[in-house]
């Protein structure tokens, strides 16, 4: 017999060592989430997956899957806070969407939609951060990222590169580039890298193919994230 | 529906009037909307300050300078409900990219050594409102009670949060109508 | 807390350096740094690692002398580094001083699963802060199927206002290492780790050195007592941050890697050091663990409460006479160590350091117990001279300074608070500014990924609820006003406009 957990009333099955991401993904079920990805190890950071678990608030993208769990997954409360979440990440950066080349196609802006996120609640932050334009292919702009790691995981385990890190502490972390002077272009970094097309938000970039698709014709323009995702990620889960 | 008409009044700040072309693009829309309102202070009247039973204010821009802060602080008291439109009211959108650079080293680049200056010099005029060191957003300085996001938010949305309104709705922008962009 | 700032300034001027810069001649450079575990004999400091103690204006004086002539540390009079163990009430743990392997004799001589039921039986619960019992701790990672495990001891004590692992560490390091090397016979590790705070750099030779007296007697190394146990001990220095004392971040730390706590499950005692089951307890579990082996469970437990057995050492520091070491049984309650340190006109204690709770001077009858008042041993009395939101103040800052930046609730959260904080504290907050000020506190303590985020709202909730008319009466009676100040965001267009005029100011708020 298969084993099964409940997500909003939903039975779903599962197979042990499955997190209660994978196992919601493979039964069509989405969970808010911006730092996983089902390429990699979870990294458990954004905090928008906060399902609660039996009366605690858990991780989906970390937290085992076990017999009997009772998840909720959505209710007014758990969608209010990670919208709150949502808009820290918004306050923390600097994300002037109406310029960014990823507008459209930009997961924590997606995200921000699907919680009906209109505004950024909290006082911003207007940290000067620094853009990395000394690659020939790809760039960095420090203000619209939001520590998930992937490029680090990215580069660490597809490309074995280990280009990026992230250093500092609370809220001066930056994402660091491996290299002698700390520019991308000195780096290891290929524009063909997994780490240079991973990035859920519009922090790194590839050069010269910002507009090829037209404002208004891109992924979240006319799809829900959470159609995108399950299609996608979904599928990734089940193996 | 009162036979009373509801008032709104309309500003841009630190913003590109876009939100408010945005706004005309309701076209004959605007006909069915001015059955049941009547614009006050606005850029489409001559009012110059709003009158004191404003229902609705709708906002557009951030906060770049001293003046900006004053009529906000006059809409905010006037108007029953303020409204945060567009990306540069919401979060100070491309005028807070400003927010990077130090105010002096802004003003110096465009009054004083920056290049085609000639007759270099600070403007200094009490009439001249002065600049704040960033722009702010415009829940940084009063309370807003609604935001209308987009970059401008389409005339879609204007008309879907005044018709709620006017319906005595809570208003909701539905899945398509909230872009950041 | 005692005049640091005038003895910062005093020290700055004395050696002609700002605070946070290097001298010219680049011989010495003055830094702040948050508490270095001495608040029984401070104001402290640190030069190049090692702790100064009890700095007034004169031992500064002696201080930059020896700088500015160069000397090198070891030739400075020993008194500047001297650190006092100050013990003022001992029970059941100060109170022995077993002889050197005595608890490891006593643990072979009964059987290692009959002492690992003695600690069992004695109820005890671990002295870090989350109070887990040891024994099932020990009995986990025992049972967990794997060739190598590990056994450390948690010396990072980052807590605000606690020492007493400091103290231990000075005077009772035997019986932390017989507690290590129990725990190690149990479960079966052959390798264990001091994780010392790197701020008792002090301690450091002296412990090494006990570490090779251990060696040579034969209480440590291949063939423990000739009872078949290999187990050695390695000292790791910290890395000064408060997260290290989390125990995933530690072992992270000792990994060689960032102390940023890990996702769990899986818990250290199935996979902690190297994916290994580890065994994590703080010094003063390990102390009691070895007592416990000497005189079995009963003894331990007969003292203390129905879920708390034992005692408890505290750090009390703060407004008091007698600042120092205390053992009390669980179950004591705050007006007796009151009385005991010499405490008057108090107006609360902070119990537990930062992340534990302020009690207010109602509720004195409470007791130091986990049912109750659970600390770590943090202890930290203020009198009536001390104010509410300025504590508040200074512990909103600490957590957006300890923050890791992990997590997105505790990074930006702890940040957001401190500014909120600041504004109410400043007097810029308005009527709605209490109700975010508590929803902040609410999402991150509810979505912080450890014990860290979990915490830091703390000192605000457990304030808010106490003192509710302290934050009231600092609101403005308006409903909303700006967190920057609209006047000073003028200063530099002023400045280069060259205007004074009254258009050229705006006030806070609207008139
Ligand atoms: C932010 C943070 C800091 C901590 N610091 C310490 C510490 O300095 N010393 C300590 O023993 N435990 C500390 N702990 C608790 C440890 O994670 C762990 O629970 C403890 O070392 C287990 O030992 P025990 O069972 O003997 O208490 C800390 C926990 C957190 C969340
Ligand atoms: S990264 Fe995403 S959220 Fe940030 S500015 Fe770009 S589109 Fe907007
Ligand atoms: S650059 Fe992009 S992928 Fe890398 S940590 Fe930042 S947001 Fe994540
Ligand atoms: S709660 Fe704070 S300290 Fe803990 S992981 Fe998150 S950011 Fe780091
Ligand atoms: S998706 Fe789980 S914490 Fe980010």
């Amino acid at each position: 017999m298969t084993k099964t957990f409940v997500i909003d009333g939903k039975t779903i099955p599962f197979e042990d060592g499955q997190t209660i991401m994978q196992a919601a993904s493979a039964a069509g079920v989405y969970i808010t989430h911006l730092c996983h990805n089902p390429q990699f190890t979870p990294h458990g950071s954004c905090k928008l997956c906060t399902v609660n678990v039996n009366g605690r608030n858990c991780s989906a993208c970390t937290f085992p899957a076990s017999e009997g769990q009772n998840v909720t997954n959505i209710s007014k409360e758990l969608n209010e806070d990670r919208e709150k979440i949502t808009q820290m990440l918004f306050v923390e950066g600097n994300h002037f969407c109406p310029s960014c080349e990823k507008t459209g196609n930009c997961q924590l802006q997606a995200v921000a939609y699907h919680l009906n996120m209109t505004d950024n609640h909290f006082p911003h932050f207007f940290e000067n951060r620094e853009v990395d334009a000394s690659h020939p292919d790809v760039m960095i702009d420090h203000n619209r990222c939001i520590f998930c790691t992937l490029c680090v995981r990215a580069s660490e385990q597809v490309d074995g590169k280990n280009v990026f890190a992230i250093s500092g502490r609370g809220i001066d972390k930056r994402l660091v580039v491996n290299s002698p002077s700390g520019l991308l272009k000195d780096s290891a970094l290929d524009v063909s890298d997994c780490a240079a097309h991973i990035c859920p938000t519009g922090a790194i970039l590839i050069k010269r193919t910002g507009y090829s698709v037209p404002i208004g014709q891109r992924i979240y323009d006319h799809a829900h994230i959470d159609a995108v995702a399950l299609a996608s990620e979904g599928e990734a889960h089940d193996h | 529906m009162t036979t009373k008409k509801v008032k709104v009044a309309t500003v841009s700040l630190a913003g590109c009037f876009g939100c408010h072309m945005s706004f005309l693009d309701l076209d004959e829309r605007l006909v069915d909307l001015v059955e049941h309102v009547q614009f006050d202070r606005s850029p489409l009247t001559d009012i110059e300050h709003c009158s004191d039973d404003c229902d609705i204010g709708l906002i557009e821009g951030g906060v770049c300078n001293s003046e900006n802060v004053h009529v906000l602080r006059e809409f905010r008291k006037q108007c029953k409900i303020l409204v945060a439109v567009g990306a540069c009211a919401i979060n100070g959108g491309l005028p807070a990219m400003r927010n990077h650079i130090s105010l002096e080293d802004c003003l110096n680049e465009a009054y004083m050594d920056g290049i085609g200056v000639e007759n270099p010099q600070i403007p200094s005029d009490v009439e001249l409102p002065l600049l704040l060191d960033k722009v702010h957003p415009l829940h940084e300085v009063v309370k807003i009670d609604y935001f209308l996001p987009g970059c401008p938010p389409s005339a879609d949305v204007f008309w879907a949060f005044l018709t709620d309104l006017l319906a005595g709705r809570e208003p909701a922008l539905p899945y398509e109508l909230i872009h950041f962009d | 807390m005692q005049g640091k700032s005038e003895l910062m300034t005093y020290f700055a001027q004395q050696l002609k350096v700002d605070i946070g810069c290097t001298r010219a001649d680049g011989l010495v450079s003055l830094q702040s740094t948050s508490c270095t575990g001495m608040c029984d004999q401070g104001p402290a400091g640190l030069v190049n690692g090692y702790a100064l103690t009890r700095l007034t204006p004169s031992r500064i004086d002696q201080i930059v002398d020896y700088v500015n002539r160069d000397i090198p540390l070891t030739q400075w009079e020993a008194d500047l580094f001297h650190v006092d163990d100050n013990i003022i009430k001992r029970d059941l743990l100060l109170n022995e001083k077993p002889l050197k392997g005595q608890a490891i004799s006593a643990t072979f001589a009964r059987g290692l699963r009959e002492t690992l039921a003695e600690i069992e039986l004695s109820g005890l619960r671990g002295r870090g802060g989350a109070g887990y019992t040891t024994a099932w701790k020990w009995t986990f990672c025992s049972e967990e199927n794997a060739t190598q495990r590990y056994v450390v001891c948690n010396a990072d004590e980052g807590e605000p206002g606690t020492f007493k692992d400091r103290v231990l560490l000075n005077s009772y390091a035997e019986s932390v290492f017989e507690g290590m090397t129990i725990a190690a016979a149990i479960v079966g590790a052959t390798h264990g780790f001091l994780y010392l705070r790197g701020e008792y750099l002090h301690l450091l030779d002296k412990l090494e050195s006990i570490l090779a007296a251990r060696r040579a007697a034969n209480l440590l190394g291949c063939n423990i007592l000739q009872k078949g146990v290999d187990f050695d001990i390695e000292i790791c220095l910290g890395a000064g941050a408060y997260i290290c004392g989390e125990e995933s971040a530690l072992i992270e730390s000792l990994e060689g890697k960032a102390g940023i706590p890990r996702n769990r499950p899986p818990y250290p005692v199935t996979q902690g050091y190297l994916a290994k089951p580890t065994v994590v307890n703080n010094v003063e579990t390990y102390v009691a663990a070895a007592n416990i082996a000497i005189h079995g469970g009963a003894w331990f437990a007969k003292l203390g409460t129905a879920k708390s057995k034992g005692t408890k050492i505290l750090s009390i520091s703060g407004d008091c006479t007698a600042r120092g070491i205390y053992e009390y049984a669980f179950g004591t309650t705050v007006n007796t160590i009151l009385a005991d340190c010499g405490a008057s006109d108090v107006l609360g204690v902070q119990v537990g350091g930062p992340s534990g709770v302020f009690i207010a001077n109602d509720e004195f009858e409470r007791k130091i117990a986990f049912e109750d008042l659970a600390t770590g041993g943090s202890f930290i009395i203020f009198n009536n001279t001390r104010s509410i939101l300025d504590i508040v103040h200074n512990f909103s800052h600490f957590f957006a300074h300890e923050s890791c930046g992990f997590c997105t609730p505790c990074r930006v959260g702890t940040s957001l608070l401190k500014k909120q904080v600041d504004k109410i504290v400043e007097g810029h907050g308005s009527a709605g500014d209490i109700v975010a000020l508590e929803e902040l506190c609410q999402l991150i303590k509810n979505y912080s990924h450890c014990g860290l985020g979990q915490t830091a709202a703390n000192p605000v909730l457990s304030t808010l609820e106490r003192y509710p008319e302290i934050y009231q009466a600092m609101l403005k009676k308006i409903s909303y006003e700006p967190g920057f100040d609209l006047d000073k965001s003028l200063e530099t267009a002023r400045r280069m406009a060259n205007r004074n005029d009254a258009a050229a100011h705006l006030a806070q708020v609207e008139n």
